[in-house]
């Protein structure tokens, strides 16, 4: 998801939960180890906790406490290394722990409350986790020197050794000392020429356990006595149960129960097998009322109509754009059609939740566990803190799991209300329950008119942009100003070219289809839609697709021009966009304040691209990691590939989802993967995101590819069409 | 009653016979390694290896299991499964991790049946088992780094 900082966002989101907003980090020795407390299985103290994110034990282990959700991107590694760093540890002695819900201490920075998503997972948590490593070392620094009898200054600290040169200790012998010690204030940070560990590759901590089948999701957990349930959801969008005839279902062996709930009809039983067994054999009637009974390709054709026919909110106006376009002396008008998408993580969603006597314990892959916490005490009429939150490892989210909807929350609520006693309770949606539960990618259409002059240079850009809006209708829309919600243009604004006459205009439309943040949210159409019409105006105009850019960008657009300087050394760029059997195809495009450019190299087999070869250069500041920036920069080209190539959700009569499993809803397969290459450019700025920017360039890139090799401009996607459609 | 061997213990089990192998082993054996992800022998996440050749446990009903010798991720403890496992973690392969137990045990069996796997050999014994992080690049290249080291 995209975050905007503005002070009025923050607010409101720290308002709904009741919060204080607060920049300062809580740095009170003891009073504040109550976090990591929880921590320690048996109850005990923890021996040192200096703050709410460093727990470091006698046997010298430091585990850091990680407020941000792990579902690939790699925050536990990261946030250890800001750690490790300031301490001086030694990286083999590095842990890492997900924070349970707490939205005062494990704030996002970015947000208010307690929350991953928009890329800001190091970006808000630089500096602070860099505070708490170094208030740590200083802590453990003065215990040593009260042991010793030394002045601190004489005291070094390396690879999580102390010495004063007589003296010698690892960090777990003097952490029981420090934990009696009062925090310094204002714990000097390193400066970055001295960095040991940031900015070099480091083994990520969870990659062992997610290799030998140790690591432990949501789905894996078992309590004494819990069930197993599914849900029978609509298969339309806002559909509701009309009636339901649970005979059958009742007669499965396993299965105990039987319950609506507001989402739809609730099976419990004794194991997965039995609930959907059950669940097959239930008779449910929907009631469609408000329902989105429209087929996609009917929706589509409206969202079209309305971009050629509504002004749309002026979202940004440069020059006066009706005078350029009638002066120009060509205009090219492309129309893109971009469709429903859904996420689909490879765990499908699931939460566990354990009722005893008025406790609550919930498990989950809560993005935002404090909407889901919320959600969870208002269903069963519950004080917040009577609901322990844990935050599991999810297996992907790319923006599923970040729902201020709390979806699962209230879905796991109602199912313990509805069971009505005290019990564990195991949620699991199947693939079905995924690709046809909503919360999609919005789709979009743009109308872009440009227009060249004599001299091929480019006079006039106007897109309009026709989608639903995601943070309008939630407990966001608040956010939402004079009725724009950045999320549905957030790309297409504030593009770092020199276009004097520009009107950027948004048409919000209506529907029952829920719409969420899709890795890269607006960026994900935005971008392809601006990057391909572009390249279609400058090969208009005969102009190099690279030095045409380049020729365009702003003068202090300089963090752009070098990753498209960069990605152009890389490929061996040349100008010749076709060579051989193969097409090539540029696109530059910044997301979450993190600049990638991409090369994709592209072949025609049987009439179907095969990408055969992407280079990336990127510019997220100070390179924490380069091994994770690589490997989210290749996952995410992946990821954007797959979706352009063959993904659609469509709905087909009566509004009924079509894709209903990965049979139809086809998923990039490793002989689709092209090879990746990519390159960080060099920076002492600090750190912005890197799960989502890759995924933007990459579409563009293969559409100006395929377009040079074969001279088919891909407007509608995906480039396969699903087969419903 | 089925009787089978699951990771080289005989077990006993009393569940319907649709029961896919994979619910058994996770509800009913603990054995969540394995892993759920489409249901239909789509993604590949719930591979496990039956009578020495992969397969796909959401598919796979417990009444065709009678006798049978079945190895999940967290048995699987051949030369090659710790080859590859030792590659997965030296070059970083998993992001969100779901899909890997699957991965691994894909990867095993095909450098127990090709020593040297060329990239078209990795293809086609990859291909089923799906990663929506697409940490495709990885798994290719640690599935080569896995098949240098047992040749040394």
């Amino acid at each position: 998801m995209t975050m905007t900082l503005t002070p009025s966002r923050r607010a409101f989101l720290a308002s709904t939960l009741g919060l204080v907003v607060a920049v300062s980090l809580p740095l009170r020795a003891r009073a504040q180890s109550g976090a990591a407390l929880a921590f320690q299985p048996d109850g005990s103290a923890p021996t040192f906790a200096p703050n709410a994110f460093i727990r470091v034990d006698p046997d010298d282990t430091v585990t850091v406490i990680i407020k941000h959700i792990e579902m690939g991107q790699g925050p536990m590694t990261g946030l250890a290394t800001l750690v490790a760093e300031e301490m001086d540890a030694d990286w083999s002695q590095m842990r890492a722990e997900s924070a349970p819900a707490d939205d005062e201490k494990y704030k996002n920075l970015a947000f208010g409350l307690q929350g991953t998503g928009g890329s800001t997972a190091m970006a808000n948590s630089y500096t602070q986790m860099r505070q708490a490593g170094a208030t740590a070392r200083a802590l453990l620094v003065q215990a040593a020197a009260d042991a010793w009898g030394v002045d601190p200054a004489r005291i070094t600290v390396a690879n999580g050794v102390l010495t004063d040169g007589t003296n010698i200790s690892t960090f777990g012998p003097l952490a029981a000392r420090a934990a009696l010690l009062t925090p310094p204030e204002g714990a000097p940070l390193k400066d970055p020429a001295q960095f040991t560990l940031i900015g070099t590759d480091r083994p990520k901590l969870d990659s062992l356990a997610k290799s030998n089948g140790t690591a432990v999701f949501t789905m894996d957990l078992d309590l004494p006595g819990m069930e197993t349930v599914v849900i029978a959801h609509p298969p339309m969008m806002a559909g509701t149960v009309a009636s339901f005839d649970d005979t059958a279902a009742l007669s499965v062996p396993g299965v105990t129960a039987v319950r609506q709930i507001p989402q739809g009809v609730a099976v419990y039983a004794t194991s997965t097998h039995a609930a959907l067994s059950g669940r097959r054999a239930l008779v449910v009637d929907w009631d469609s009322t408000a329902a989105e009974t429209r087929t996609s390709a009917q929706m589509m054709e409206d969202f079209v109509t309305l971009a050629r026919t509504e002004p749309g909110l002026m979202i940004e106006e440069s020059g006066d754009i009706d005078t350029a376009l009638t002066g120009a002396t060509q205009v090219l008008e492309t129309e893109f059609r971009f469709p429903y998408l859904a996420h689909a993580p490879m765990e499908p969603l699931d939460a566990v939740i354990a009722v005893t006597g008025g406790q609550v314990e919930t498990w989950g892959g809560y993005q935002f566990p404090g909407f889901d916490r919320q959600a969870i005490a208002g269903i069963l009429g519950l004080e917040m803190n009577a609901v322990k939150m844990n935050v599991m490892l999810a297996g992907g989210s790319f923006g599923r799991r970040a729902q201020s909807s709390a979806q699962i929350g209230n879905e796991i609520g109602e199912i313990a209300k509805a069971a009505g006693r005290d019990g564990a309770w195991k949620l699991v949606w199947t693939r079905e329950d995924d690709l046809t539960g909503g919360h999609y990618r919005p789709m979009t259409v743009h109308r872009l008119r440009g227009g060249i002059d004599a001299d091929g240079n480019v006079v006039g850009w106007h897109d309009v942009i026709v989608n639903q809006s995601i943070m309008a209708g939630g407990p966001m829309a608040a956010m939402m100003q004079d009725g724009k919600d950045p999320t549905s243009y957030e790309g297409a604004v504030n593009m770092p070219y020199a276009l004097p006459h520009l009107r950027v205009n948004w048409v919000q439309t209506q529907s029952p289809v829920s719409v969420l943040w899709w890795r890269s949210v607006g960026h994900t159409h935005t971008a392809y839609a601006t990057e391909v019409f572009l390249d279609q105006l400058l090969v208009a105009a005969g102009k190099d697709p690279v030095q045409g850019r380049l020729d365009l960008l702003k003068p202090d657009m300089t963090r752009d021009r070098a990753v498209l300087e960069r990605v152009a050394q890389m490929a061996g760029w040349d100008g010749q966009t076709v060579k051989g059997d193969k097409g090539y195809g540029v696109a530059l495009h910044e997301s979450f304040g993190t600049y990638a450019a991409q090369i994709a190299e592209v072949q025609d087999v049987d009439g179907f691209p095969r990408v055969t070869r992407v280079w990336c250069a990127v510019d997220c500041g100070v390179a924490v990691n380069p091994n994770v920036i690589r490997a989210q920069i290749e996952g995410g080209i992946g990821y954007g590939l797959g979706a352009v190539l063959f993904n659609a959700i469509t709905l087909g009569d009566g509004g009924v989802v079509q894709e209903t499993n990965f049979d139809t809803y086809r998923m990039l397969r490793i002989s689709e993967m092209p090879a990746v290459e990519v390159e960080i450019i060099a920076s002492t700025i600090d750190p912005t995101g890197i799960g989502e920017p890759g995924t933007p360039p990459v579409g563009p890139a293969i559409a100006n590819a395929w377009r040079a090799l074969t001279g088919n401009a891909i407007t509608t996607l995906p480039f396969q069409p699903p087969v419903n459609a | 009653m089925t009787t089978f061997t699951v990771n080289g213990t005989a077990r006993t089990v009393d569940l319907p016979g649709d029961t896919p192998l994979l619910w058994v082993l996770r509800d009913e054996l603990k054995l969540t390694g394995t892993k759920f992800g489409c249901g239909i022998a789509q993604c590949g996440a719930c591979t496990v290896m039956l009578d020495g050749q992969t397969r796909r446990a959401c598919v796979t009903p417990l009444d065709t299991l009678e006798g049978a010798d079945v190895r999940t991720i967290e048995g699987l403890d051949t030369p090659e499964a710790d080859a590859v496992k030792a590659a997965w973690t030296a070059i970083d392969v998993p992001q969100c991790g779901w899909c890997q137990s699957g991965q691994v045990v894909s990867a095993a069996a095909l450098l127990y049946e090709i020593p040297d796997p060329t990239d078209a050999d990795i293809d086609a014994a990859m291909a089923g088992n799906v990663c929506r992080c697409a940490a495709y690049v990885r798994i290719r290249q640690a599935i080569k780094d896995a098949a240098q080291s047992l040749k040394a």
